[in-house]
């Protein structure tokens, strides 16, 4: 084995870092928001109501899957909607992607409980930026939440036959 | 055995920069100050001690390179060596003038370079000379005959760097220099990644033209050295800045004494440790990526496993993104190849190169380990890398899609 190289150096050049005044911690966030920190350190409503198959059999449930791998984003939003009451009971999401795009999925799901459908369709991608304070190079990550609030809403009256937006406008054409 | 927390942040991006070595700096000082003057200035005392400092410190990096010192020239660093290596032999060595209509010349390089390479052969591409930018295959490496296959008539500059500095993955240069000795074509290597890391001979490895930085060698910035061959051949540039005619007219300008100083310095460091150096860095390596294969599934180091500086590790791990990852392990200062195409930026283009696709190069690391560099410090990156991916694998609804055997390949995406 090689003898130890580094010697009285090594601990000297340890000792010149440590006096370096390199702050350890709350720096390395500065590029984000706290509350970006706080949806991502600990991300609200994580997960699914079933598997892939079960998910695409539920009638209650609404799944919005946007983004694709290769473009390093992809969220699955799901909606689960109360029949009796006709609102959205409870939101789950799943998210590959930067800390923005996880952040705007979790603050999503938050937003989307207890509230009808249209009011879930009324909410903006503007509001989620303003509420997270997210950086202008990441206000498509919110854009995507938004897309995902829309598909799984879509997702859901179709399985229920409820006319969609995208049906409504096919049929004027 | 929970090793002890080390200080924090832990630099692991020596691929990047390093400190500089504090002998380095020890033997710099006095060149700011008391030995200040300019080495051109040939009729005091101040100018004959700078001079002599600018002299010892070429041959400690002629004893690295094991060149003969009137071969060495201070540059400003590795971009500007490639940019006067390149530019300056494709000028010098140019078969047809510019204007003539007719090709001015042809070169070969490799798609996975540094820009500071790539972007002086477009440059040229423009003006009128043929460049072949050879692609390796998923090891990274390129080989002799890759070289050999791409070799025209009219090939007269061939640059192909010596170790990668994203996948660490070392190319055959002492086979590529024999190949272009024996058909009279200039042979550059940018080997910024490998002086002073692994023994150099640019003799016996039949290099021409050799560029290096000094902060990537515990050295400080903006300062660096290039060879070029006197003899056998005696190799000519074009100059890219006219002047004072300082360093045999290749490059005009008051040497950046004190920079130079230290390059010398840090060369004649590395040239006493750097065999220590590898030994260490690579068993330490081993450990970090021992550790984390064995407890992680579907993670990939990238680029070919052997052939490889010591201390740099390019790792993918599957269903997580790069920049999340990154800011999961925010203690740990290291490289990602990610970035969201969406938010316009693109994800490493040498992952890309050699065939690591989009999904796996969006969730690289690059870990690159230095002198100084602790057994604490890679066992606590180790920890903390696995607990991130575990973390976001746990949100992650492509690790859920693999899991039920969903082939991710097959699924329509929502382009956008
Ligand atoms: C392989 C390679 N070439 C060239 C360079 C450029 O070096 P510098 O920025 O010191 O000019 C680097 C460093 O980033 C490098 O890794
Ligand atoms: S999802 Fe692209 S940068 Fe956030």
């Amino acid at each position: 084995m090689a003898t130890e190289p580094i010697g009285q150096i090594g601990k000297d050049i340890h000792r010149s870092f440590g006096t370096l005044a390199i702050e350890p911690f709350g720096d390395l966030n500065m590029a984000y928001g706290p509350k970006i920190i706080d949806h991502y350190e600990n991300p609200r409503n994580v997960g699914s109501f079933g598997t892939q198959a079960e998910i695409k059999q539920r009638k209650d449930v609404g799944v919005g899957l946007v983004g694709a791998p290769e473009c390093g984003d992809v969220m699955q939003l799901q909606i689960k909607i109360d029949p009796a009451t006709g609102k959205i009971a409870d939101a789950k999401f799943k998210t590959f992607g930067c800390g923005s795009a996880i952040a705007s999925s979790s603050l999503a799901t938050e937003w989307l409980k207890g509230k009808s459908i249209d009011e879930a369709e009324a909410i903006k991608n503007t509001a989620i930026v303003e509420e997270l304070a997210l950086p202008p190079v990441k206000i498509h990550c919110s854009v995507l939440a938004e897309d995902a609030i829309h598909a799984a809403i879509e997702d859901y009256k179709k399985k229920n036959g409820i006319p969609t937006d995208a049906a409504e406008a096919a049929a004027k054409h | 055995m929970a090793s002890p927390t080390p200080r924090l942040p832990i630099y692991l991006d020596h691929a990047a920069t390093t400190p500089c070595d504090p002998r380095v700096v020890e033997a710099m000082l006095p060149y700011f100050t008391t030995k200040f003057g300019n080495p051109g200035s040939r009729n005091h005392q101040f100018g004959w001690d700078a001079e002599a400092g600018v002299e010892t410190a070429r041959a400690q990096v002629a004893k690295l390179l094991n060149c003969d010192e009137k071969e060495v020239i201070f540059t400003g660093g590795a971009t500007e060596g490639n940019n006067l290596a390149i530019r300056g032999a494709a000028l010098m060595y140019e078969k047809n003038p510019a204007g003539s209509g007719l090709t001015r010349g042809h070169i070969i390089t490799c798609n996975i370079e540094h820009k500071a390479v790539l972007d002086p052969c477009k440059r040229l591409q423009k003006e009128g000379f043929e460049v072949t930018f050879l692609e390796p295959p998923r090891d990274g490496i390129v080989t002799a005959d890759m070289v050999k296959a791409a070799m025209r008539e009219d090939t007269i500059l061939v640059t192909i760097m010596w170790a990668n500095n994203e996948i660490g993955t070392i190319n055959e240069i002492k086979k590529i220099g024999e190949l272009c000795k024996g058909r009279d074509v200039i042979f550059h290597t940018d080997a910024t990644q490998w002086v002073g890391k692994m023994p150099t001979d640019v003799y016996a490895d039949n290099i021409d033209l050799l560029s290096f930085s000094g902060h990537k060698l515990y050295g400080p910035k903006g300062v660096g050295g290039l060879f070029v061959r006197r003899k056998k051949p005696r190799v000519r540039l074009t100059p890219l800045v006219d002047g004072g005619g300082q360093e045999r007219g290749f490059r005009s300008g008051t040497l950046n004494v004190t920079g130079i100083v230290g390059l010398g310095k840090a060369c004649e460091i590395a040239h006493q440790e750097m065999a220590a150096d590898a030994v260490r860095l690579s068993r330490m390596r081993k450990r970090l990526e021992d550790t984390i294969t064995s407890r992680l599934d579907t993670c990939a180091i990238n680029g070919h496993r052997e052939q490889r500086l010591p201390h740099i590790t390019n790792i993918s791990f599957g269903f997580v993104e790069g920049e999340s990852l990154m800011m999961a392990i925010k203690e740990i200062a290291c490289s990602s190849g990610s970035a969201c195409t969406s938010a316009s930026l693109e994800p490493s283009y040498v992952l890309k190169g050699i065939g690591v696709g989009d999904d796996l190069a969006h969730s690289s690391l690059r870990l690159s380990l230095g002198r100084w560099t602790t057994e604490e410090e890679i066992d606590y990156t180790a920890e903390k890398i696995i607990a991130a991916v575990n973390k976001l694998r746990a949100l992650s609804p492509l690790y859920d899609m693999h899991k039920e055997g969903i082939d991710l390949s097959k699924v329509e995406w929502a382009h956008h």
